[in-house]
């Protein structure tokens, strides 16, 4: 977020159309961060799961929109009540706003602020669906994304991106979201899970991928809008810092790609599409903390880096017994701590701010700082969402029934099949399948 | 008569098929299979995760002959579908009873 443009001097501060036009290009290529998700962890379910899956993020499209209009927007970002919650009676239901009433000290019009922020508010609860993989009830899930958007979401937004947020104040540097998306994502998953508990089968039964190209095409997506999630961030291009912000977007995920390849090649024998997708988004997300404070030479480190230990980290829930289905823990909990950390060594003080990291002659206080953030947001997460998902397990049982998770969450909870088989080709199946299928209400 | 049963490896079912026509074979089944032999299955891995994958996808053909081509059709098969690896697949034959050509109703041999 925008410390830098701070910098520019009072009378240069007028709605800028290229920005204003710039921003909200950038708002649309977040939003299909969200679809692009959806593909990613889509494609990573079996069959009898996909649309479960699909719907978990297309759902935080719904309800995340209109939460943000009534009042998430007002408490993220309204006026600053000690550091850690924001409120602005104009921004309910974003009312009381002018047309070209600018935000803060940016040259963006509020509105267009208010819908980039409003589409990593979407995207950040989608994340941690990836936890909850073909065993959770939909309504419980629509519920906790309403209730963590709320009392989770919205007032860590204020800490680390508005101007009085605690975590703002202090320092703490997250230029597109490693803490307050990411990490914040990522231990959320965490503490879900600990109430959920595992899939039916998790361990013992075979539980591949059922759409490698869905994934590959949804993780293009999501490296395509990140451009707009990363260099968006700066909210306009007057001083360079969004360029740059974008080419170490570009080269962090590129970095981070080849380095989960080649580990797994070294441990695993083969180079794998589910690798390569996965080794773009972990640098995807560890360079979103970081675009702006380091060189592009940075950036590789930090892809590289986020990469091999992104795609350690992955196997862990085996040894530990934690079912995090799709790695929401390994990839976005890990890579948001790798990247917010390694601004401690790698911040150059040259991009975004003079803060330096280690190894740019900053000492530890950057990295003292980045530490804070990280740990303090991990830990809110954690234990509120925890809280959340034991409180609605209680009202309502936030899982299916196993009878319905065996049989596919996809026709328990929204009575579709995602790909219909009947009729093709000449076998036995096809046909007996056709003719044992009947429309009912011609 | 007897039914000729082979499962071999689906790049196989190209040659043969050639082969039973040359024999002047007149009809066929083919279904696609999968199972294992001594070959077992592959392994695969996602995301540091091994699966073992026992069966691999074969080719069922289901050939009816008379009695008297029976052995050297297997072996005409047989050469058609090895490749000198494992997995190769299998051929056998069994006696049959009977048989029916729906259309016309002839029976037994005719009905081949």
């Amino acid at each position: 977020m925008p410390p830098g443009i701070l910098t520019l001097a009072a009378d240069k501060v007028t709605l800028s159309p290229a920005n204003t036009g710039f921003m909200l290009i950038c708002s649309a290529l977040v939003m299909i961060m969200t679809p692009g998700l959806a593909f990613f962890y889509g494609g990573m379910v079996r069959v009898k799961s996909v649309l479960n899956m699909l719907m978990m993020s297309f759902i935080s499209l719904g309800i995340v929109t209109i939460l943000w209009v009534l009042y998430g927007f007002g408490l993220a970002f309204g006026t600053d009540s000690g550091g850690f919650i924001g409120w602005d009676g104009n921004f309910a239901g974003l009312s009381g706003i002018g047309l070209t009433q600018l935000w803060g000290v940016s040259t963006i019009p509020i509105y267009v602020f208010a819908v980039f922020q409003l589409m990593f508010a979407v995207i950040t609860p989608a994340l941690i669906s990836g936890a909850l993989a073909d065993r959770v009830k939909f309504t419980a899930w629509a519920l906790f994304i309403a209730l963590w958007v709320t009392v989770v979401y919205f007032p860590v937004a204020h800490w680390v991106w508005a101007d009085g947020g605690w975590l703002f104040k202090l320092g703490v540097i997250d230029f597109a979201g490693g803490t307050a998306v990411h990490i914040n994502a990522g231990a959320a998953a965490l503490g879900v899970i600990l109430v959920v508990g595992k899939r039916v089968g998790f361990k013992k039964d075979p539980m591949r991928p059922h759409s490698l190209p869905l994934v590959m095409l949804g993780a293009g997506l999501l490296w395509f809008g990140w451009f707009g999630f990363n260099a968006g961030s700066w909210l306009g291009n007057d001083d360079g810092v969004g360029a740059v912000a974008f080419v170490n977007t570009q080269v962090a995920t590129a970095a981070a790609m080849l380095g989960w390849l080649a580990y797994e090649k070294l441990r695993h024998g083969s180079f794998t599409t589910l690798g390569a997708a996965s080794g773009a988004v972990a640098g995807l997300v560890a360079i979103t903390p970081a675009c702006g404070a380091v060189s592009p030479l940075g950036a590789i480190a930090v892809g590289v880096i986020a990469g091999v230990l992104c795609a350690m980290a992955v196997n862990l829930k085996y040894k530990l017994g934690y079912d995090d289905s799709l790695d929401v823990i390994g990839v976005h909990l890990v890579g948001g701590v790798v990247g917010s950390l390694l601004i401690g060594f790698f911040a150059t003080g040259g991009v975004q701010s003079k803060a330096k990291g280690l190894f740019y002659g900053g000492g530890f206080e950057q990295l003292g700082k980045q530490t804070v953030g990280v740990v303090c947001v991990l830990l809110y997460s954690l234990v509120v969402s925890y809280v959340l998902a034991k409180v609605i397990d209680l009202v309502m049982g936030f899982r299916v029934g196993e009878d319905e998770e065996v049989a596919g969450i996809d026709q328990a909870s929204h009575a579709e099949t995602a790909y219909d088989f009947t009729g093709a080709g000449g076998g036995t199946v096809g046909r007996l399948g056709e003719a044992l299928t009947k429309k009912v209400n011609a | 008569m007897k039914l000729i049963t082979a499962v071999i490896k689906p790049h196989r079912l190209d040659e043969v098929k050639d082969a039973l026509q040359a024999f002047g074979v007149h009809g066929l089944t083919i279904t696609e299979a999968s199972g294992y032999g001594r070959q077992r299955g592959h392994t695969e891995v996602y995301r540091g995760a091994e699966y073992t994958v026992d069966l691999v996808p074969k080719i069922r053909i289901e050939v009816l002959v008379e009695d008297a081509d029976s052995e050297e059709l297997v072996d005409v098969i047989v050469k058609a579908a090895r490749t000198g690896k494992i997995g190769d697949g299998k051929v056998w034959s069994v006696p049959v009873d009977d048989a029916v050509r729906v259309r016309t109703g002839e029976r037994g041999p005719d009905a081949l």
